[in-house]
Parts: C-alpha cells; sequence; structure tokens
C-alpha cells in the first residue's frame, strides 16, 4: 500500500499540516511517539512526531526547511507518501500527577494537542505555553485552547500575546502553583534554556528529542544520545527523557552532521525539482511487497512532486 | 573455477566480486563428488540440504531438478551459494577435503539458482490451506525460511517487516558487492509467491500491538540481533562515528553512495578507522574502500585470529584494506567531528575457551598509538532488538538478551517459536534459517495438533 495525503494545509509561516491514511499508525499512536516517513524510491527516512490521531488518519506538522520537507510540503491532497512507518518510541506517561504544564515551541507546539488530550483524560489540569518567533509562526491556538485548561501565548517580539518567552512564564508559575510536571517540545537550544527554568526545583521535566535517525527502530544508533552519562538511542529508549540529565551539547551537536550535503541536496531540488524522477519511475513494489515491477504502479500522482530535507532530525 | 573480478576493478563499484561458475567448470566441478553413501556434507549443512542429490543433477546437467532439490530444503539458494560460510559447514566435511580440496558446494549451489533464475523460476507447490493463521516478525534469513515453510504447510502467513524493503541483514547488512539486492528480491519475491502477505512499515510491539500478535495461531519471532553495540569509550558522541550497522544500512538500504542522487547523506571519509574482525568488519571496510576511502581495520587479536571468513579477508587484503592487529581502540579523537582515534597495543594472554587468546592491554610509554580519522566504524558485535521482547515480560529471556528456545524453537509462551538472532544471538545468515526451519516444523506439529 501507500500512503494517501487526505489533507494538506499550511496553517503558519512555512509551516504544514497534514493527514495521511496510515492506519497501523493511526490506530496505535499515542502522544509522545513519532513515526518515519520515505517520500519516494529516491528518498530519505524522516522521522515526524505525531500530532494528532483520527480513525485511520495521523497528523503530522513540519516546517519546509530541507530538501525532503520542501518535497512534501509542494504535494497535495490526493497524493501519496511511499512510505509511513510507526506509531516509534514509547509513548508518554500520560498517568494522573496533578498540574502539568506544557510548553511548545516553534513546531514542537505541534506535539501539544494529542498529549494535553491525554493528559486531561487521565485527570490532571493541564496549563500550555506556546511560544515563537512572531505571530505568523504560532499554530494551532485555537485547538490548544481546547484541549488545555489554561493557554498562554507568547511571542518574541510581542505580536501576540505575552512579549517575551515561554520560560519567563514557566518561572512565574513555579512561584505561584503548584506544578507537578513539565514537558517542553521544540528546537533542541529551546529545551535545553527552558529546562533551566526548574533544574533546582525537583519538578519533572520531561523533554522530547529530535536527533537524526535512519530506521527509528534501534538498529542504527544514529539517534544516541548521552542521558545522566549513559549512551541511550532516542528511538527505543526514548524519544522523551528528563531534561535535566540531557547533554544537550552533544545532542545539538549531532544533529549538524550533514549541513553541507543537506544544503546541496536542497539547492539541487530547488533547481529542478523532477531531477530524481528516473528513479522513482522504477519503484519496487509498493509497500504491501507485491508491487515488483517497472513503471509508476501508484495512480496518486505522487510522481509528479519528488522530494524534503536531508538533515532527518525529528521535525518537533 | 569461479572467476573473481581485480581488485583494482573493483574497488570502483559495487557489482560482485565473485562471478561464479561457467556451465563448463560447474559439471566439472560437479563430477569431483565422491557420492558417499554415508555424505557428511548434509550433516554439515543447517538446513540439510540433499546436496550429493542435486550436485548429481547437475553433473546430468540436469538443472532444473538440482533446483528443485534445492529448494526442497531452502528457498534462498542464490543467497545461501553467496554467503554462507560453507568452509566450515557443508565443504568443511567433504571427505574430499581430506586428501585435497573438498567439492565446491556453495558455488554449485549458487550456479544452479542462478541458472534457474535465468530460466524462469518454478515455484514449489504449497499444501493445502489448512485454515490457521500464523504471523512471522521480522523478514530477515529466519522471518522468510519461517514464512516459506510454514505458507508450503499450507498455513496462511502475515510476515511483518519494520523497514520499507523486505530481507532484514540481506538488504540493509551485507554489501551488494557479495550480496547483490536484485537477487535478494527476486528470492523473496519467490517466498510471497507461496501465498505470503507481507506487510512493510509495521513495527511489531507498535504498529501490531502484542495482543494482536498473540492472537494469531501461531507466531514466529525472527527479529535478529540489529541492536549496535557500542565501546563506550570517550568520543564515540563526536561526528563522523558510526556504528557498522548505521554505516552499512545508509549505504545498502538508502543507497547514500549514490547521493544526491539519492537523499541519505553518508560521511564518505578520507581516513576511515573499522573497528572490529568479523564479516559485518570486513564489508563495511570495503565499503569505505569503495567510497575512495582510505581504510584501516583495528582488531585486538592476531590476523589469524579474525573471526571474519578467510575469503572475505583475503578480499579486504586485496582491496588495500590495512590491518592493524593486537590493538584496541582508548578513545576517539576531536571536537566536533571526528578526528583521529586513540588505539592501545594488546598483548596475546593465555588461550580462552576458544582457544584464541585473551587479548591484554599493554602498558608503559609506546602501548598507545593514534591514528588520523574522519570516519570511525564500529563492528564489534550486535544484540538482540529488545523492541518487542520490553512489550512482552511473559517471554522467558536467553542469555545476553535473547529469546529463550528449547531445541525445536519453542518459547515459554505455548503457541509463540523463535530463531534467528533473536534467538541463538549474533549469528550467520544459514544459521539463522536452520534454526528458522526447524520451529516451522514444530510450529507445523503444534498446528496440526490443535486442529485435531
Amino acid at each position: 500500500m501507500v500512503y494517501e495525503i487526505e489533507k494538506a494545509t499550511q496553517i503558519a509561516d512555512n509551516i504544514h499540516e497534514f493527514w495521511i491514511n496510515a492506519p497501523q499508525v493511526a490506530k496505535h499512536g499515542k502522544a509522545g511517539q513519532f513515526l518515519i516517513i520515505r517520500l519516494d524510491d529516491s528518498g530519505e527516512r524522516i522521522p515526524l512526531t505525531i500530532s494528532a490521531v483520527k480513525g485511520d488518519s495521523v497528523r503530522i506538522v513540519f516546517m519546509a526547511v530541507g530538501k525532503t520537507t520542501k518535497q512534501l510540503a509542494a504535494m497535495k491532497a490526493g497524493d501519496c507518501i511511499k512510505d509511513v512507518a510507526g506509531p516509534l518510541g514509547n509513548p508518554s506517561d500520560v498517568s494522573n500527577t496533578g498540574n502539568c504544564v506544557l510548553i511548545g515551541g516553534g513546531v514542537g507546539i505541534a506535539c501539544l494537542p494529542i498529549l494535553a488530550k491525554a493528559l486531561k483524560a487521565a485527570g490532571n489540569h493541564v496549563t500550555g505555553i506556546i511560544g515563537a518567533r512572531n505571530e505568523k509562526l504560532l499554530l494551532l491556538s485555537d485547538e490548544l485552547e481546547k484541549e488545555c485548561d489554561e493557554l498562554v501565548i507568547c511571542t518574541d517580539d510581542g505580536s501576540r500575546g505575552y512579549h517575551g518567552f515561554p520560560a519567563d512564564i514557566l518561572k512565574k508559575r513555579i512561584e505561584t502553583d503548584k506544578i507537578d510536571a513539565v514537558w517542553i517540545i521544540g528546537p533542541a537550544i529551546m529545551m535545553k534554556i527552558t529546562s533551566m527554568a526548574t533544574l533546582s526545583t525537583g519538578i519533572r521535566t520531561i523533554v522530547n528529542l529530535n536527533p537524526i535517525m535512519v530506521d527509528g527502530t534501534g538498529m542504527c544508533g544514529s539517534c544516541r544520545v548521552t542521558v545522566d552519562g549513559k549512551m541511550k538511542f532516542a528511538c527505543v529508549d526514548g524519544p522523551e527523557f528528563d531534561a535535566h540529565l540531557v547533554d544537550w551539547n552533544e545532542l545539538m551537536n549531532r544533529q549538524r552532521i550533514y549541513p553541507a550535503m543537506e544544503k546541496e541536496s536542497a539547492e539541487l531540488y530547488a533547481a529542478d525539482p523532477h531531477r530524481q524522477d528516473g528513479i522513482n519511475g522504477h519503484a519496487y513494489g509498493h509497500a504491501d511487497g507485491h508491487g515488483h515491477g517497472h513503471g509508476h504502479v501508484c495512480t496518486c500522482g505522487m510522481s509528479k512532486a519528488n522530494n524534503g530535507k536531508t538533515g532527518n532530525g525529528v521535525e518537533n | 573455477m569461479s572467476g573473481k573480478r581485480d581488485a583494482a576493478e573493483r574497488i570502483h563499484d559495487f557489482l560482485e566480486v565473485d562471478t561464479g561458475l561457467s556451465e563448463n567448470n560447474a559439471v566439472l566441478e560437479a563430477s569431483r563428488c565422491m557420492e558417499c553413501v554415508r555424505p557428511k556434507c548434509i550433516e554439515g549443512c543447517p538446513v540439510n540440504i540433499n546436496i550429493p542429490g542435486f550436485i548429481a543433477e547437475v553433473v546430468k546437467k540436469n538443472y532444473a531438478e538440482a533446483a528443485k532439490i534445492l529448494k526442497a530444503d531452502n528457498m534462498l539458494p542464490a543467497i545461501c551459494g553467496r554467503v554462507c560460510p560453507q568452509e566450515t559447514q557443508c565443504q568443511g566435511r567433504c571427505v574430499l577435503g581430506k586428501k585435497e580440496r573438498p567439492v565446491r558446494i556453495g558455488a554449485l549451489e549458487r550456479f544452479v539458482a542462478d541458472w534457474e533464475r535465468e530460466q524462469g523460476i518454478v515455484t514449489p507447490e504449497v499444501g493445502k490451506p489448512t485454515g490457521k493463521r500464523v504471523a512471522v516478525v521480522g523478514s530477515g534469513p529466519a522471518g522468510l525460511t519461517a514464512a516459506a515453510e510454514l505458507a508450503r504447510y499450507g498455513h496462511s502467513v502475515t510476515l511483518f517487516e519494520s523497514l520499507h524493503a523486505p530481507g532484514g541483514v540481506l538488504t540493509y547488512g551485507i554489501p551488494s558487492f557479495r550480496l547483490p539486492k536484485d537477487i535478494v528480491r527476486e528470492e523473496i519475491d519467490q517466498v510471497l509467491k507461496l501465498g505470503v502477505d507481507l506487510k512493510l512499515n509495521h513495527i511489531v510491539g507498535r504498529s501490531v500491538p502484542v495482543d494482536e500478535l498473540l492472537a494469531y495461531d501461531a507466531v514466529f519471532l525472527g527479529m535478529g540481533a540489529g541492536l549496535p553495540s557500542f565501546m563506550n569509550i570517550e568520543g564515540e558522541g563526536l561526528n563522523g562515528v558510526y556504528s557498522a550497522n548505521e554505516f552499512l544500512t545508509r549505504v545498502n538500504l538508502m543507497h547514500a553512495d549514490k547521493f544526491p542522487d539519492y537523499d541519505t547523506p553518508v560521511i564518505k571519509g578520507k581516513k576511515v578507522v573499522v573497528v572490529g574482525g568479523g564479516n559485518v568488519a570486513m564489508d563495511a571496510s570495503r565499503v569505505a574502500r569503495r567510497m575512495g576511502a582510505e581504510v584501516k581495520l583495528v582488531y585486538r587479536r592476531r590476523m589469524e585470529d579474525l573471526p571474519a571468513r578467510q575469503d572475505e579477508i583475503k578480499n579486504a587484503v586485496e582491496e588495500g584494506v590495512e590491518f592493524i592487529c593486537c590493538a584496541n581502540p582508548t578513545k576517539i579523537l576531536g571536537e566536533v567531528a571526528v578526528s583521529g582515534i586513540e588505539c592501545v597495543k594488546m598483548d596475546m594472554g593465555r588461550l580462552d575457551e576458544s582457544n584464541r587468546p585473551v587479548p591484554v592491554p599493554m602498558t608503559g610509554p609506546d602501548a598507545k598509538f593514534t591514528l588520523d580519522a574522519d570516519v570511525v566504524i564500529e563492528a564489534i558485535g550486535q544484540s538482540p532488538n529488545p523492541l518487542l521482547l520490553s512489550l512482552m515480560p511473559d517471554l522467558e529471556r536467553g542469555r545476553h538478551g535473547t529469546v529463550f528456545v528449547n531445541t525445536s524453537g519453542m518459547t515459554s509462551i505455548l503457541h509463540v517459536f523463535a530463531g534467528g538472532d533473536i534467538a541463538t544471538g549474533a549469528a550467520t545468515v544459514i544459521e539463522a534459517m536452520g534454526t528458522a526451519k526447524k520451529a516451522a516444523a514444530a510450529m507445523n506439529e503444534y498446528l496440526t495438533k490443535i486442529s485435531e
């Protein structure tokens, strides 16, 4: 089988929300987990956090920053993705702990709705704090208003909501409220800095890490991170870890293994989006393994759009 | 004799090194078989192929019959003919080996399988449908073998694979110059033609929850030993440090050698250091050579202790891989990316139970040395993949994280069986197939019993 894009919407500046038909992922996907997509035969495998599930469909939200994500962004409803695998990683622990604060930065905001929903269903009080550089980069705020008991919006430039960072709000809340657990999801640097706010408080602080991955099943070790001095694989041991035990500098360094190649790949795609059509016209089968043959067996129009980002960190 | 391409030519491509036997040479080689009354070669084969039987058909140039005999016991002959360590198995037992050289059984198996593929493959018959549903987890050598056997018994088989392509280590691990991927694909297609339903991108334990898995009438676990080990030394987080699994997966499965035609990148490296001495270390070294790097292989024991197949060591040497034996890495050097690797020389201590010396780090001012490197590849072993097992707490575990099985491949759960590396720990393709075949027979017995 291939995986049809059911809905493709741009929801913020350069940020896209896709609903994809992937029953095996959607039926079992939970908060904290991710999936891996491969757009076509020439494509790379990139991990993306599961943002929502509904019936047989799963939602991903991504910023078009590299080759694969730009190629994906160019695809439309009705187009198909060659491979979607998941859910992967351990689900979040959503047991009832009391007051939970969920902080999302940038595209990481997209991971919050499914988590807020699960935490609330378990009886927690959920406060969402979301931040972006400016109003145009904010996403899913209406949905989060519904899923959280309270939502605080921040922008770096003050174009909407609080003028400043979610970390500022978190610090204030730590002084006034009893907080039992904090989730921080966003770019590594944002997670590192924001988690410092809870460092000496004893509040359980969880981050969802986004290192470069290949298989996502524990097979390659590309996503290894150092947590509490020990090597962990984000794909099978995580992706959630205790924020205060993560070696952030190593993580950020390992997210930048292939900068020159990522650039080359993105430039080649921009110059000619159909550059790889030759490879993808001779596909080995479909995801069901029976479609061995030449020529494009898919009728979904996938062959027109060809390609995303070379880096392959989880697009939180 | 079967041909081998010159090293000077072959290090520039990923085409097969061994070019196989010509028909004439195959018949000549086959005619050397003594047709022993009690053939030892069959005992040496983990799947007990009727070796003298198929060889006799080669002598008669009756290749179709030879292929049929092979496939009665082994659905993956073109693969096994290429990657089995025949020298320690069937050929190791051949009586001719005592006086001269053994019959080249592996080369003959390959010849027959290749002949059949060129002529058009005949799919073996499958048994009458039994109505029993069986799940096979993992489409590597063990899973494929179990799936084929179970389908031939007439059971309805669903084969789950977590990656986007089937084959396990045959696809992501073994490079195409040893095992061309079109051959892997065609042999897998043969298994699928038996009626096996392959589900790619399905991670059992996640996409298929454990309760759904256990709802099948019987289950075969063949997830392999996919989790790479690391040395746990300083510098392993530096950019440019790969597990052999990652390096090989990027190239073999994702085609990173052809970047940017394919999107997946890999650091090709100018100076690559590979750590380890097994077949995986040889594969990684030879892949790195083909991508243009100068390659040094660091191994903690002596050259004669290398666990890799002799032929593959020879190929690596011919291709210019430099072996640095009796040395072990102590630290990977660099700031952001790898710049070198520090090693310590090893003394060879007393012999251990495997009759190899126990390596002991030397001390003193000359004990340590440094090699320049921009890529370090660790090929020091793999352990069983814990993803599914961690979700099955009731399943009794064996040594080193394996699944405990009895000699028939039965686990501690009545209708769950296991074979291949997940049950034995890291071993060879054919050993995985051997254990899977036994387990499939036990599963069939179980399934027959419950339908009575």
